[in-house]
């Protein structure tokens, strides 16, 4: 009903349109039509050149006064996020200001110069010293960022084997996650796509000669101990996925045939990030439109939307096929002593296989 | 080369025409004016097609699963009761991306004003081979036909994405669209890529071959460099995008592992070992990032050209334009990597891709300074035209600012494949693409056509679309930085997004509405084309050789001798002139000086 009511107001907007042109073309002397910009055109669309500038602006504010705090700048919950977080903001203010400054520059030029009959337009074709400062003001600023970046991509990818990360493999199919713990000797077993026997319940095709398999853990949910460097390693079995989480800032790729990896150390716990009042007032804000949301169904006589409680995620961020805006996992960040007992409760490899 | 469209393009007899019959001229013709029209009201077809398929898809992220009018009729069975299904969602995203950074910016734009400006611009009687020319549209119109025959086909078009990643795109169960509608996406880009080379070979030989007496390089108009350079990225990046292609047709039907292994899928191990997706990425984006630069280069030159003949004045640094040009062409082969940051392949790569692509802002910032400074001081000629060239290099602006965060890896991380990306990629090259080429349409359809568009209906058109290419794209920046993956058929499975609904609402109605505005463009064009006021030979007071031709079209372009050059193509208001513009077939006054040296 939505879509159908939004055609016909968009149908009554051309017609509205369509009018106005008329009304355009009838007001025009005879003698003037020729299709080429006239000076009352030139002052007419440079008047609007200064109001589409209005309109840049006032929309760059509206969206960082209504939606500013959606972004995902600050509230980073692993030990690099705020160093990721830091760039972003410096980069967006340099953006911001470089935005302001030129697209005033243009506009302002398009209004202030609009055309005048029998004015003659100043010759000027070339500078060098204008190039050569447009040229270096960039070099230095992208040195700047470039080396700011490259710094920060280097700490973030390179894994400091002597942290002692805890090991976990990600494994992703159409359309899941799990998540494989190395257990007590840290050490993933080996496993390959070949050795998975769906009847034995060897889910992820662990070899289950290995030694290092026999005590390997397989969850569907991700936990974590806070403070304590963990290591991914991804896997996929059947088509590219991308184990996104955003909170964390971490992301990267899985990919069928090869082990890839990415490494962080998540610093607060999921019950301490719910208690944040950044949080606590986008919980709020969700929960307020999923009540609203839910008037129309209890009205069907449908199930009312549950309340939302903030979890982290793993999302897949690579398109998979069908299912893929529905691959997900519960992140839970908690105490090493909760941690301890959550993983205690899991059953190993060894003893998870049917024979 | 056919000896017979040689003789016709060096025929010196070209005064009296030869009989042409209705298949010669509008059909198969020869004559590179006529191959422009081609490709421009096919593209124009299939612009039409893609934006539809973006207005359905935008409407179900406002409204997910919500029944709709016009997903019934237009999907049919993928739409039961109006429900749009998930695998149609990922097959219209998909398509929408294939038609319009290939169908529409690159043989829309590209194929229309390479074949319309080149042989009038530098002077030639036609491109070097008329019957290559006319076999690389009919090639594009092949090409387009099986994409659009791939949208009935029973289990779906093609639906991996634009970018086509294996296992994904190569194995027919792991989604509907990898069977027959992948075969028929990876020929008809197959035949794209043949006709796309075809053009470029043609357009490179004609520049450097077939320049008029006094066309040196440095006084070509910007648009022809853009267009060459052009035409060099394509020779050089396309052939690998049709490695790639026919690599995957390999692995799809003839059991090779060039980017598959160890694959299990549907509760069964498949034989492929020893393969890489990885590979497929570095050689999609080996062609995958030029092209993008093969989308804006012919845009730039387009509006370099529009701002300079419509502010009266020279464009600022002819030749700073020229090498930020190359450079620019040069850096986008060795950028491509930046789409892979997280793809698996080593950090340390990430970090020398970091590297040249932020190089790419430096060229880039230049040009954009030397179009504002063109207009500084000038005496502004708002035609339609004008308008969309500002435009353009607002968003271009817009757009490329973010492309500082995208480009460098460490950022990239957390934005990768989120709508901020989308909101980048589109605004940077797609909207500012876009304007390019309806700038160039506005300015050259009396060249084209032999009438005038009518102005007004041009201002509507721009500045309703203007208003809405923000309205979509600028707020798209900040659910793309909320965490939003794109791609997504809906958002209802994740309440962590909740908050981000309402503006996806608002940007779909930007986007209606701005879809819808084109009906005016496209009634404007397709009405002028008969009832349209006619042009007169130089209605923009231009200096370049174009517009020395008759408004009748002839074989051959010029009636007499082919002009010959005695300046660049920038003179406007030239201070040793009473008028503000002298046409670069006018020769030197006593005593003036060459100005831009």
């Amino acid at each position: 009903m939505t879509t159908l009511l939004t055609i016909i107001v968009l149908i009554f907007i051309l017609i509205a349109i369509w009018q106005m042109v008329k009304i355009f073309d009838l007001a025009q002397a005879k003698s003037e039509n020729s299709q080429v910009a006239n000076d009352k055109d030139n002052t007419l669309n440079g008047y609007l050149m200064m109001g589409f500038l209005a309109f840049i602006y006032i929309i760059t504010i509206v969206c960082f006064v209504k939606w500013g705090d959606l972004p995902l700048m600050s509230n980073s919950a692993s030990d690099h996020g705020p160093t990721i977080d830091n760039l972003m903001i410096i980069s967006m203010v340099l953006i911001f200001v470089t935005q302001t400054i030129t697209q005033f520059l243009l506009h302002y030029f398009a209004f202030k110069y609009k055309g005048e009959k029998g004015r003659k337009a100043l010759f000027f074709a070339d500078n060098n010293r204008l190039e050569f400062i447009w040229t270096i003001i960039p070099v230095i600023v992208l040195a700047g960022l470039i080396i700011y970046g490259l710094n920060t991509w280097i700490n973030i990818t390179s894994v400091d084997e002597t942290k002692d990360p805890l090991i976990v493999e990600l494994y992703a199919q159409q359309f899941n996650w799990k998540a494989r713990y190395s257990g007590a000797d840290n050490t993933l077993g080996k496993a390959n796509v070949r050795l998975i026997d769906i009847d034995r319940a060897n889910i992820l095709g662990l070899d289950e000669a290995d030694p290092n398999a026999q005590d390997d853990v397989i969850t569907t949910e991700l936990h974590l101990p806070v403070g304590k460097p963990v290591l991914f390693k991804m896997r996929s079995q059947d088509v590219l996925h991308s184990a996104y989480m955003p909170h964390f800032r971490a992301q990267m790729n899985c990919v069928p045939g090869m082990i890839t990896q990415f490494g962080f150390t998540p610093t607060i716990t999921t019950v301490d990030m719910r208690a944040t009042p950044q949080m606590v007032d986008k919980v709020a804000n969700i929960n307020k439109i999923r009540v609203e949301n839910s008037k129309p169904l209890l009205a069907k006589g449908e199930e009312a939307l549950e309340r939302y409680e903030f979890n982290y995620l793993l999302l897949c961020n690579k398109i998979c096929g069908k299912s893929h805006y529905n691959m997900q996992m519960k992140i839970i960040v908690e105490t090493q002593e909760e941690y301890d007992a959550w993983i205690k409760e899991q059953k190993v490899f060894k003893n998870s296989l049917i024979n | 080369m056919s000896a017979h469209a040689d003789t016709h393009a060096h025929d010196d007899d070209h005064g009296h025409h030869h009989k042409e019959t209705f298949v010669t001229k509008y059909i198969f013709s020869q004559d590179h004016k006529m191959i422009a029209k081609q490709y421009l009201i096919t593209g124009t077809i299939m612009g039409v097609i893609g934006v539809l398929m973006s207005m359905m898809f935008r409407m179900q992220i406002a409204w997910p699963e919500e029944p709709n009018v016009l997903f019934e009729a237009l999907l049919g069975k993928w739409a039961p009761d109006g429900v749009m299904d998930a695998d149609i969602y990922l097959a219209l995203v998909t398509i929408h991306g294939t038609i319009m950074v290939f169908f529409v910016l690159t043989a829309g734009l590209s194929g229309t004003f390479s074949n319309l400006l080149i042989p009038l611009q530098i002077g030639a009687r036609d491109m070097a081979s008329g019957f290559l020319n006319m076999v690389s549209y009919w090639l594009f119109f092949l090409s387009s036909i099986i994409m659009v025959i791939s949208l009935f086909v029973e289990a779906g078009p093609a639906a991996a994405g634009w970018t086509i990643y294996p296992p994904l795109s190569a194995l027919p169960m792991a989604q509907g669209g990898s069977g027959m509608g992948m075969t028929l996406w990876l020929v008809s880009m197959a035949i794209f890529i043949a006709s796309s080379l075809l053009g470029s070979l043609n357009y490179v030989v004609t520049v450097i071959n077939l320049r008029t007496k006094g066309m040196s390089m440095t006084r070509l108009p910007l648009t022809i460099w853009a267009f060459f350079v052009t035409a060099v990225i394509g020779v050089v990046s396309f052939p690998v995008l049709l490695s790639a292609a026919l690599l995957l047709i390999m692995d799809r039907s003839f059991g090779t592992s060039f980017f598959l292994s160890d694959i299990f899928i549907q509760g069964e191990v498949l034989h492929y070992q020893g393969g890489s997706p990885v590979l497929f990425e570095h050689l999609f984006w080996f062609l995958g990032h030029p092209e993008v630069y093969i989308v804006i280069l012919p845009a730039m030159g387009l509006v370099s050209e529009i701002m300079a003949s419509n502010s009266r004045k020279p464009i600022f640094g002819y030749r700073a334009m020229i090498t930020s040009i190359l450079a620019i062409a040069f850096l986008s082969t060795i950028v491509w990597g930046h789409h892979m940051f997280i793809s698996g392949m080593n950090p340390f790569l990430g970090s020398v891709f970091t590297f040249t692509t932020l190089l790419i802002a430096i060229p880039s910032a230049v040009k954009a300074f030397n179009w504002i400074t063109t207009l500084w001081k000038g005496n502004l000629q708002m035609n339609p035209a004008m308008l969309f060239s500002i435009g353009f290099v607002s968003t271009f602006i817009t757009g490329g600012l973010t492309g500082i965060i995208l480009g460098d890896s460490a950022l990239d991380i957390n934005v990768h494949d989120t709508y901020f990306v989308v909101a980048h990629f589109h605004l940077v090259m797609g909207i500012s693409a876009l304007y390019g080429m309806f700038a160039g349409i506005y300015h050259w359809y009396p060249k084209m056509f032999g009438r005038m568009l009518n102005k007004n209906l041009g201002y509507i058109h721009f500045w309703i679309t203007a208003i809405c290419a923000y309205g979509v794209f600028f707020p798209m920046h900040f659910i793309g930085m909320a965490g939003l993956p794109r791609r997504y058929y809906t958002n209802s499975n994740f309440p962590l997004f909740d908050d981000l609904a309402n503006v996806n609402v608002i940007i779909t109605i930007f986007a209606l509405v701005g879809g819808v505005v084109q009906l005016i463009y496209l009634y404007n064009f397709f009405s002028s084309i008969f009832y349209g006021k006619e042009a007169t030979q130089n209605p923009w007071k231009a200096t370049t050789l174009e517009w020395t031709t008759p408004v009748e079209h002839i074989h051959g372009n010029w009636p007499g001798d082919i002009p010959h050059v005695y300046r660049w193509a920038y003179d406007y208001s030239n201070p040793q002139h009473d008028v503000d513009f002298v046409p670069q077939n006018v020769p030197l006054k006593d005593g003036e000086k060459e100005l831009h040296h």
